[in-house]
């Protein structure tokens, strides 16, 4: 079965005004979710302490806050876990709360009153902690951008590199901005979820670049865009069925993975939508925009030497 | 042309193979179990069997079978249930001389043991149990160097007759000696620099007093020291906590990491990790009759304490030097006789009194003494309850061949063990530096068996959809794909068991990701089969460039994400860690099932054959 019976013809290069209209409304609106709500971050940026119980039947959320209240716990955030008979608690980090038994002191509070609470979870993170996976986190996406600039460069030509990690921004811009949005936890496996998506939306863009570079060097007469548009519907196929397989395993996570990595998931599969939405069109663009032509790929006979061994036509994809 | 040499496809084969038996402990998973190991002294033989036995069938409790292995009693259960039951039972019958360690151990048979074949190591969140951040205060444990010299140097210059008038702490980290006139500065500053070239001095604008810094490796080399023994004093403390597979790392500068799986009460934990423990020197009283001093009959200023194996011994009461003054202990050989020996050296203050005390009894037995105050928790009337009890023994007697005061050696040992194990407990004696619990981390047990069940639920489901797209999508050609994706899987689980590399909930999530992304590989070669096929090549040709052109697009974006996968796994912790691993390991062999193990396939079924139509 295919979905496409020949190569296709779709024009995404003149469309690219649209799209490009499209994406600077979602990069708007995420930037400004970002900036003015804020996102919803986990335990393991703000610090402080989680407790996650279950009951053996549903509770109400308004008795347990009673019942912390009691405990000398006022500003528990308590929410529901899943079903309603799994609760999450959450406490900021206090100055003078001494951390190191609330978990302990938690469940005296919630045990008051004869209730059968199972203990699941506690995670205590403390502050300085916190601020560390913080800052390790933006520099762990700041180094991974950086080394795909690097790497891109090498094996393309910088002008792709640049295309590259324009749509890697675009990707991972939306992606936190989806979460600010809709104030989902932002927790640390997301933030590893949006570093795998770093690396799948790249995968696709190089796997067009490759197709750009070959057709370059095959298209004698064409010129840049229509080598753009070519190269795009022949790999589109593949893209979205790479992409298909792909979400199709991701949403079985998401429905059957259980409450704790449901942000991993949600993160991945906003991010590999966007990611085949950008190497389609955002990368290629950017790549035109800064105008690339054949003699940037293939290496013009008086300029033997300049070029590389790694452009030979033998290395195909 | 679509034909792999014999050796290449008994490669494949054997590495396959290989792969699956290493992956085979996983089907049997683990079994919950209870170690029992001796503790200093005592042995495992059958009478610690017998008794471990008799008292489970006492309390009613089954076990599926009690075996002594390596030293040790091994006890298997059927369920965790019955197993924490069993370590309090066992706890009480057996008593201090052994630990009772909880443990999961594979269930998987013997052969497979042999062969070094385990099942994955699962991280906390899958096994349940307590993780801990310590950080070593080091600015107290260099206030505390500090502190050390000042006692020193008070001691060295009265010795020598330097006149100063006080020695303070300055602000900004060091010591300020002011003098009693510059004639003694300028002899304190010779003095010093001669007996204490870690120090650096400088010379203040007052002619009087002198600035004395410790040296930037002098710093170094007390926080290291400050970070290792802390690590030690935890790791002794956590053996008493009798938990299997701790672990205890230096992370970074001034951090450590405890992981206990296995672990229920964190409160426990806590509270012997922080528990206090010390030493203290007596002399011994040879000549007293320490039987009958326990009977009642203590010399007044006396005092009976108990060897390890449980002899009685008279001591004085008075303590010459406790643990506090000890600054550092090794283990080494005597250079007169060669026999084991343990070095030795104490502060200021413990040296004067070790001077004093050694200078009048040379020829006489000086005992040490080991004080720790241990926390149990027992089961009454169905409660736990915990109790605190101080624990003395003299773990050393020694005797004073000459005197001496700063460093000393202690010999008349067994053995280099004990050698070892005693300069242990010298260093362990005290912590170097306190510590603060910095993040914290529990998981229960059933959420820990919670999660497995859900990961290897969404495995199975993940892997059942992709296989079903690509037989429907590619069909002969997807189903190879679909044989390539089997095999990968049981490569990344024989990778995982083999480096026993820990699994967590996103290492799960991992391998549900690399099963998505790695059709992509097949898909890519696919594609461009079809597309040969379109341009109106032969099948076979198809096939070959099919290969030759996907490769370097293949490895291209492979190794994009091999980068993500090595900055998260650079810059992530524990469970972040885990995701990194699996999704590295998961790239490299779904690398070579794709391209190598379809091939392969591939060739086998239309290798030498005429054909008109390739099923793509």
């Amino acid at each position: 079965m295919r979905l496409f019976s020949k190569t296709t013809k779709f024009d995404f290069v003149g469309k690219r005004w649209i799209a490009l209209g499209f994406s600077i409304t979602l990069m708007v609106v995420s930037i400004a979710a970002i900036s003015i709500r804020g996102l919803n971050l986990g335990l393991d940026f703000t610090g402080g302490t989680l407790v996650e119980v279950g009951y053996d039947k549903s509770v109400e959320l308004d008795d347990i806050r009673k019942r912390l209240s009691g405990g000398g716990f006022e500003d528990a955030i308590v929410q529901y876990f899943g079903t309603s008979k799994d609760v999450l608690i959450r406490i900021a980090p206090h100055q003078n709360l001494n951390s190191t038994n609330i978990g302990t002191r938690v469940m005296d509070a919630l045990n008051s009153g004869g209730n059968e609470v199972n203990l699941r979870r506690v995670e205590f993170v403390g502050p300085q902690v916190g601020d560390e996976l913080t800052e390790d986190g933006g520099l762990a996406v700041i180094y991974a951008l950086i080394g795909i600039l690097i790497y891109v460069t090498i094996r393309f030509e910088k002008r792709f590199s640049v295309g590259a990690v324009i749509a890697l921004i675009h990707d991972v811009t939306i992606t936190v901005g989806m979460f600010a949005v809709f104030q989902l936890q932002f927790d640390l496996t997301v933030l590893a979820a949006v570093l795998a998506v770093i690396g799948y939306s790249l995968n696709d863009t190089i796997v067009v670049f490759d197709r750009v570079r070959e057709n370059f060097r095959k298209m004698r007469k064409a010129d840049a865009p229509t080598i753009m548009n070519v190269s795009i519907n022949e790999t589109l196929s593949r893209t979205i069925n790479t992409s298909l397989t792909t979400l199709l395993v991701l949403f079985a996570l998401f429905a059957l993975g259980g409450e704790i990595i449901h942000g991993f998931s949600t993160a991945l599969i906003i991010g590999i939508v966007i990611g085949t939405y950008s190497s389609i069109y955002v990368a290629g663009t950017a790549v035109l925009a800064l105008g690339i032509s054949r003699a940037d790929l293939v290496p013009v006979v008086v300029k033997e030497g300049a070029e590389p061994e790694a452009q030979s036509p033998v290395r195909r994809g | 042309m679509n034909q792999y040499p014999l050796w290449k496809n008994l490669l494949i084969l054997v590495l396959v193979l290989i792969g699956a038996v290493y992956a085979l402990p996983n089907l049997y998973g683990n079994q919950p179990a209870i170690q029992i190991s001796a503790v200093r002294g005592a042995a495992v033989d059958d009478a610690t069997l017998n008794s471990a036995r008799n008292a489970l069938e006492k309390a009613g409790l089954a076990t599926t079978s009690v075996g002594i292995k390596n030293h040790g009693v091994v006890v298997r259960f059927n369920e965790t249930d019955t197993q924490l039951k069993a370590q309090y039972v066992l706890r009480d019958t057996l008593g201090d001389q052994y630990v009772v360690a909880m443990n999961l151990l594979p269930a998987a048979p013997e052969w497979l043991a042999s062969i070094n074949a385990r099942p994955m190591f699962l991280g906390l969140d899958l096994r349940g149990g307590v993780h801990f951040l310590m950080q070593v205060d080091m600015v107290a444990a260099v206030r505390q160097a500090e502190e050390r010299y000042v006692s020193d140097l008070r001691g060295t210059m009265r010795n020598d007759k330097v006149r100063y008038q006080m020695i303070t702490r300055r602000k900004g980290g060091g010591l300020e000696i002011k003098f009693r006139d510059a004639s003694h500065r300028k002899a304190g500053e010779a003095l010093i620099a001669k007996n204490y070239p870690a120090l650096l001095l400088h010379e203040l604008d007052d002619a009087r007093m002198l600035w004395v810094e410790l040296s930037k490796k002098e710093l170094n080399d007390t926080r290291k020291l400050a970070l290792e023994q802390n690590v030690i004093t935890l790791r002794n403390r956590v053996n008493e906590l009798g938990v299997a597979e701790p672990i205890i790392q230096q992370q970074g500068n001034d951090r450590i990491v405890v992981q206990l799986p296995g672990v229920q009460d964190p409160t426990r934990a806590k509270e012997i990790l922080g528990a206090t423990a010390t030493l203290e020197f007596h002399m011994v009283d040879a000549a007293g009759d320490a039987h009958a001093a326990l009977a009642g009959k203590v010399p007044p200023g006396e005092r009976v304490y108990r060897e390890r194996n449980g002899n009685p011994v008279l001591l004085n009461k008075r303590v010459i030097v406790t643990g506090n003054q000890i600054i550092d202990a090794s283990a080494g050989l005597d250079q007169q006789s060669g026999s084991p020996a343990v070095f030795i050296s104490l502060d200021g203050k413990g040296a004067r009194k070790m001077l004093e005390t050694t200078r009048e009894n040379v020829g006489k037995p000086m005992g040490v003494v080991y004080i720790e105050n241990k926390v149990s928790s027992t089961i009454v009337d169905g409660k736990r309850v915990r109790t605190s009890h101080l624990v003395q023994e003299v773990i050393n007697i020694a005797t004073i061949r000459s005197e001496f005061s700063k460093r000393f050696q202690i010999t008349g040992l067994d053995s280099g063990e004990e050698a070892r194990n005693l300069a242990l407990l010298l260093r362990a004696g005290a912590l170097a530096a306190p510590m603060e619990i910095v993040e914290e981390r529990t998981v229960g047990p059933s959420l820990g068996q919670e999660n497995v069940e859900q990961g290897f639920v969404s495995v199975a489901i993940g892997f059942v959809v992709v296989l079903i797209f690509m037989a429907v999508w590619y069909r002969a050609f997807g189903l190879v794909a679909n044989l390539a994706l089997a095999v990968n899987l049981i490569l990344m689980i024989a990778l995982l068991s083999m480096f026993q590399a820990t699994l967590t909930m996103p290492g799960i999530a991992g391998i549900v990701l690399t099963v998505g992304m790695a059709v992509d590989a097949n898909v890519l070669i696919f594609e461009r089969i079809r597309e040969e096929l379109r341009n109106g090549n032969s099948p076979q040709a198809s096939i070959n460039a099919g290969y030759g052109k996907a490769i370097m697009t293949i490895a291209d974006a492979n190794i994009t994400t091999l980068l993500a996968a090595i900055v998260l796994f650079a810059f992530g912790t524990g469970p972040i860690k885990g995701f990194a691993v699996t999704l590295s390991i998961g790239i490299v062999t779904s690398m070579f099932t794709a391209i190598l193990g379809t091939r392969a396939v591939i060739n086998l079924i239309y290798g030498r054959r005429r054909i008109s139509s390739l099923s793509v």
